[in-house]
């Protein structure tokens, strides 16, 4: 058993409104040396798979057909052993 | 004449949708549920607002998976009018029947508002009964509409005439202050390239009857209507040419 922790956030360039409205709220708290916020997803899943390498490869199918929209989306992912 | 309104669990506009061709403009309708596969009787497909599957992960992105979805596919395919609104339109981005994406407005509200959009094509089938430069006045209620397409996607929208109306004030200009969500280049509503699928963020079933503030929606519908009327025509034609 794996247990796969995947980060789905928006690519460069893509306007991130909540991070921006964040980034805001830290500055008003005082945090003014926050200069930058980007907000997204963390999905994590427990799967079966006969090695890291075919787990690796089923996760990035999943990201490019459901997780993320490549369209506005970039994604990573970090692979455990259970 | 038939139009199918596909209901997916979660949809809140598909009643909307019925009363706005049922009773005021006296069209055939059914619904259609998300499981359901056989399109072959309408001639057109809606998909309404609403929140499709709790608009979970991604607005839209659940949706497209379901049964009904693979068979829209095929019906846009072979030429057949989808038309989806809101909610629709985000299903169809998903599903990439149309390009793009929407993604939260950028003032991160939900708005509920009339809005004047600007017809930008009116050669397309659902709107080929205006004229381009002509304002309708059509309500918006979305949390995610910010219409997003990088910029390559972006001419190729404006080269293929496929930007259909864009968010305007009521004199018709279009600008950053009369941008309700963000949308890249005030877009609202865009088609496939062929023309036979439409995606738009305003509600044209919210406004048929001047009682609710605007009659504009009707120029859609009646667009539509029209556009199917002639396509049968043709059609008819066709087989009568063919047999002779």
């Amino acid at each position: 058993m794996w247990s796969v922790s995947i980060y789905v956030n928006l690519k460069k360039g893509v306007l991130d409104a909540q991070g921006a409205a964040t980034n805001n709220a830290l500055k008003s708290l005082g945090f003014e040396e926050v200069k930058d916020v980007r907000i997204g997803k963390c999905i994590n899943l427990k799967m079966d798979g006969e090695s890291r390498e075919l787990v690796s490869k089923r996760v990035g199918v999943m990201c490019n057909k459901l997780l993320a929209n490549p369209v506005i989306e970039d994604f990573t992912y970090e692979i455990e052993v259970l | 004449m038939k139009f199918g309104i596909i209901q997916f669990p979660g949809s809140t506009c598909d009643y909307d949708c019925f009363f706005a061709l049922k009773d005021i403009l006296n069209i055939d309708v059914k619904f259609i549920w998300h499981e359901e596969t056989d399109l072959c009787d309408y001639d057109c497909i809606m998909l309404p607002g609403g929140f499709s599957y709790g608009d979970y992960l991604r607005v839209g992105a659940i949706a497209r998976f379901s049964p009904v979805m693979q068979a829209v596919k095929e019906y846009a395919q072979k030429g057949g009018y989808v038309i989806g609104i809101c909610n629709g339109f985000q299903i169809l981005l998903e599903a990439d029947l149309l390009p793009g994406v929407l993604v939260k407005n950028h003032g991160l509200h939900f708005l509920c508002r009339y809005e004047y959009v600007r017809i930008e094509n009116d050669v397309n089938p659902f709107t080929h009964l205006c004229k381009k430069g002509q304002i309708l006045k059509i309500p918006i209620a979305h949390g995610e509409g910010n219409y997003f397409i990088d910029d390559k996607g972006l001419k190729e929208l404006n080269a293929n005439h496929q930007v259909v109306l864009r968010y305007c004030d009521h004199h018709g200009e279009v600008s950053d202050n009369n941008n309700p969500n963000g949308s890249v280049d005030n877009i609202a509503c865009i088609c496939s390239k062929q023309g036979n699928v439409i995606g738009m963020m305003p509600h044209p079933e919210r406004c048929v009857e001047d009682i609710l503030g605007s009659s504009d929606g009707r120029f859609i519908f009646d667009s539509i209507i029209d556009s199917i009327k002639n396509k049968s025509k043709a059609a008819y034609k066709e087989i009568h040419h063919d047999n002779q």
